[in-house]
């Protein structure tokens, strides 16, 4: 695969990459989790950028062997905190970030194991009270603490957005495909171990974890006669007819908003 | 004068030669090391160039003939001008030898000089095109300095008056001659392919090519395996120096002469490999240059003089500009058409793969589909990243017997990566009906099967295939049966050629491995199957490079039509010079775009023979031929041949199970409306 077009102006910038362990969704083989391993290949691209990756959770052969998927993308370490099965990581995670202090944090939208809820970078975001944003799918360039980045959107669309750094960003699968991962950089690249306190998740302690059930789908069905409405049909916006945009509001506004929605739609009650 | 003069000339150039021959041997030696046989290895130097090589050259009966007289005329008249000229001996006898090994030099020289006018474009230009004239200068000295010596001349007749400047002139030819055929063949002139071509005889890095006079096979296919226990080692080739010496040498022995670049399927698409180009460039980076002293057909869209390498340089530069280009070395089918035509048994493919193995395990840079097929090879134990649990799934119907339940079984049948797919599944059905039909006791390992490796080896990722060889080795050892047989030449080659090495003393991986083709004949020889006459139309037959060259199967199938009443009609390129189909090495992995697509040319060579039907082994080729537009030959394998010509007497209750085979042969042609 073609490296991805290097973007400039970002020498000195100092990136952290939060990587997790990923699993194949027909094996469930451990692996580089997709969207983490989009964020390391996001890191790499950036010119003259130093990258240092961190994962936190237990040191084990198999989990190793995943981690080892980073490597070998061209990476020499990974910093390693060690964490208890059923920890909750953020306060770690959070604590090494202080102590790094990179300027960018990047790391995939969920994890493909453990809770996979997708709230950890928000959680890191508060603790840290950085910015964060999600669905980064390049950065433009990096100046006097400032960076000018592109988000995705969906439908391939983008928006541009300066934000201050640091910052957290999420990648998702609208962000470059990570390049392969060569087997001799990946046995050769080390683990610096690093030991932290564990903070046992109570609530997660408390949880049943089952396998998710796959959920049927709603067929939508297109009466159409033409191949070219069948196909404006399969490229068309999924409308859901009662959207609403709001621009030009308060934070307080658009919670209100949010807020009234979830509890229409029976999420919270 | 002469007589002083000439003693002078001939052990200078010697000594020259010497001091080059040091200078080369420092050269290959700038590689890894590899042990060999030293007194044995050259021992054996005759024998491997006057039965193995010879055989090989003498594929082409002209320059065979013409080597014949021009080396042994040398050699001989080489040995005798250092005696009777060097030491002064006075012997008449040997003189006429003399005289009789240069007119053989002289007559080869003759010819080597009309094959090249013109030269035919496999040939390389430059330098090569003073070499009949050197050897003539050689021969033509030598034989007239040698007159007055053997009595034809009064001795003296070069002391005297015009006598002086003859001599003169005879002594610059002499010179000449001398240099090329002394001086040239250390200091890389063309005759250094004979200095290189011996010692690379003796010192061949696969000693079990040759013959040993106790007759049997003598093949050695299989790659090698790499080590990858140590953490420090650097993975495959990067550098030249990163080859083994003798591989150097090698690479240093080719006479360029064309004939793999005349074979090679990737350089006749318009692909950017040429196999003599990348030997030669081999070569320049071992002694360190550019290329713009090759003097042959460039790679395909690639001017010569643009790429320049040094012996601890990289050879491939992420950017391109080094000494070879990337997708130069992924255009390569491993077909081995180029190693199975060298007279110098140059192992192209081995140091093909040696360098993508850097490329893949150091570089990560597999082009194209090449990552994402390693990537699904690794979660998913097959390329297409299919659901493991679902490799039977083709076969609900089937009641295949599986070898977890019955633990032993005559034969085990492997069924390759092909049960994922719906061209390859009717060639398994095929075959499964001709097994029931000769009431084979057989298995199949089912879920447990995971992809042989193959193609991960070809593709660079030695890692993969060790991973995926290994376990399969642990779970064959499970069960117990007298021989494997698959319908995937390549699964086939994997299997019985490069699993052995990676056995253990628990798990030892030597297994009876058979083709379809070559099982089926068996059972034909042992009279369990009855055909139907055959009413088809002509059909041809497309030899697949790993059962073919790879394993020297090429009797079989052949037979197994002859049964079938079928009469081959050949292809020009059949048998030992069959050309691939384009399936092989990850080439369709890796796609490197040329002119023109390889199974285009391959259907082209079925089309002169007139033949309505190609028949075909292995599902490689049924996917790369049936890929050509119509209109073009059908495509069958030899297993629905066989099937649907099978005459199924079961009059046992076991009669049910027969329902799976496809009796009916299609007769009706697809009607348009
Ligand atoms: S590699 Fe072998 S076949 Fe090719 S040009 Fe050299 S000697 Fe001839
Ligand atoms: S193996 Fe086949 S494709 Fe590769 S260089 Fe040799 S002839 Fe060409």
């Amino acid at each position: 695969m073609p490296h991805n077009a290097k973007s400039t102006a970002s020498v000195g910038l100092n990136v952290a990459v939060l990587v997790s362990i990923g699993r194949h969704p027909l094996t469930a083989r451990t692996r580089r989790a997709d969207q983490d391993a989009r964020a390391v290949e996001m890191a790499l691209t950036l010119e003259g950028a130093s990258v240092s990756l961190l994962h936190a959770g237990q040191q084990e052969h198999e989990h190793e062997e995943a981690i080892r998927g980073y490597l070998g993308m061209g990476i020499d370490t990974v910093s390693l905190i060690q964490q208890q099965s059923q920890a909750d990581v953020v306060p770690a995670l959070a604590n090494a970030l202080r102590t790094g202090a990179p300027q960018l944090v990047l790391t995939g939208t969920r994890a493909e194991t453990g809770e996979a809820s997708g709230v950890l970078p928000y959680l890191l975001a508060e603790a840290l009270g950085w910015p964060i944003i999600t669905g980064l799918a390049a950065v433009e360039k990096v100046e006097q603490g400032m960076a000018t980045v592109l988000q995705a959107l969906p439908r391939g669309k983008r928006r541009r957005l300066r934000i201050r750094l640091p910052a957290i960003a999420t990648v998702d699968s609208s962000a470059p495909a990570a390049r392969q991962s060569a087997f001799g950089p990946a046995k050769r690249g080390a683990f610096e171990h690093l030991d932290a306190t564990s903070e046992i998740d109570e609530a997660l302690a408390a949880w049943q974890v089952q396998p998710a059930r796959k959920r049927p789908k709603r067929l939508k069905i297109v009466k159409s006669s033409s191949a070219r409405d069948r196909f404006k049909a399969a490229a068309a916006k999924a409308d859901g007819g009662s959207g609403q945009t709001l621009s030009d509001v308060t934070p307080e506004q658009g919670a209100e908003a949010i807020f009234k929605l979830l509890k229409e739609e029976g999420v919270l009650r | 004068m002469l007589d002083t003069l000439l003693p002078i000339l001939l052990f200078s150039a010697l000594a020259l030669a010497a001091i080059g021959a040091v200078r080369r041997v420092r050269l290959w030696r700038q590689g890894r090391p590899s042990s060999v046989p030293v007194i044995k290895g050259l021992m054996q130097v005759p024998r491997r160039y006057l039965v193995d090589l010879h055989h090989v050259v003498e594929r082409d009966k002209y320059i065979s003939h013409t080597h014949v007289a021009t080396a042994g005329g040398f050699v001989l008249a080489a040995l005798l001008a250092i005696v009777v000229h060097g030491f002064g001996l006075n012997s008449t006898i040997l003189a006429w030898v003399l005289l009789a090994a240069t007119i053989s030099m002289f007559i080869g020289s003759l010819l080597v000089a009309k094959r090249r006018s013109p030269p035919p474009s496999r040939l390389s230009k430059g330098p090569w095109m003073r070499l009949p004239k050197s050897l003539m200068a050689f021969s033509i000295g030598m034989f007239v300095v040698t007159l007055p010596t053997a009595g034809i001349l009064p001795e003296g007749i070069l002391q005297s008056g015009v006598g002086w400047i003859a001599a003169f002139v005879l002594a610059a030819i002499i010179v000449w001659g001398l240099g090329e055929m002394f001086f040239g063949m250390t200091w890389g002139g063309p005759m250094k392919h004979a200095f290189a071509g011996a010692l690379h005889l003796a010192f061949h890095r696969r000693p079990e090519r040759f013959s040993d006079g106790t007759g049997g096979e003598h093949r050695s296919t299989g790659l090698k395996a790499l080590a990858l226990d140590d953490d420090s080692a650097k993975l495959g080739v990067e550098k030249p120096a990163d080859f083994t010496w003798n591989q150097l040498l090698g690479f240093d022995a080719c006479v360029q002469c064309g004939r793999c670049e005349a074979m090679c399927p990737a350089f006749a698409a318009g692909q950017p490999l040429n196999p003599k180009k990348l030997i030669q460039d081999m070569v320049v980076g071992m002694a360190g240059g550019s290329d713009a002293h090759y003097y042959g057909s460039p790679y395909p869209g690639k001017p010569v003089g643009e790429h320049a390498g040094t012996p601890h340089g990289p050879i491939v530069n992420r950017a391109g500009g080094a000494l070879v280009d990337a997708e130069t070395l992924w255009s390569c089918t491993t077909c081995r058409a180029c190693v199975e035509e060298c007279p110098m048994m140059i192992e192209h493919v081995d140091a093909i793969v040696d360098m993508r193995r850097f490329l893949t395990l150091e570089h990560g840079n597999t082009p194209n589909k090449g990552a994402e097929v390693l990537d699904n090879l690794i979660a998913t134990d097959n390329p297409g990243g299919f659901d493991p649990d679902s490799r039977l799934h083709w076969a609900a119907d089937l009641n295949l017997p599986l070898m977890a339940d019955k633990r032993e079984a005559d034969v085990l049948l492997w069924l390759g990566d092909g049960v994922f797919d719906m061209r390859n599944q009717r060639t398994l059905r095929a075959f499964i009906s001709v097994l029931r039909a000769a009431n084979v006791d057989f298995a199949v390992l089912g879920t447990e099967e995971r992809d042989s490796g193959d193609v991960a080896r070809r593709l660079g990722d030695e890692a993969t295939f060790q991973s995926l060889a290994k376990r399969n080795i642990r779970t064959l050892s499970h069960y117990r049966f007298s021989r494997i047989v698959t319908c995937d030449p390549h699964s086939f080659h994997v299997l019985k050629n490069e699993y052995g090495e990676l056995g253990t003393p628990e798990a030892p991986a030597d297994y009876h491995v058979q083709h379809h083709s070559t099982y089926i004949n068996e059972l034909v020889v042992a009279g369990k199957l009855t055909f139907k006459a055959w009413k088809g139309g002509s059909v041809t037959y497309h030899d697949p490079c790993y059962l073919g060259r790879y394993n020297g199967e090429y009797e079989a199938p052949r037979d197994v039509l002859r049964a079938l009443g079928i009469e081959v009609k050949e292809m020009v390129r059949s048998g030992y010079r069959s050309r691939c189909c384009g399936g092989g090495g990850g080439a369709p992995i890796t796609d490197i775009p040329g002119k023109q697509r390889i199974p285009d040319m391959r259907m082209e060579d079925v089309r002169e023979t007139g033949a309505d039907l190609v028949a075909v082994g292995c599902p490689q080729c049924t996917a790369m031929l049936e890929g050509v537009v119509e209109p073009r030959a059908d495509i069958k394998d030899i297993a629905e041949l066989v099937a649907d010509a099978l005459i199924i007497k079961m009059p046992d209750e076991k009669a049910t199970q027969s329902k799976a085979a496809p009796t009916v042969s299609r007769t009706a042609e697809e009607v348009m409306p």
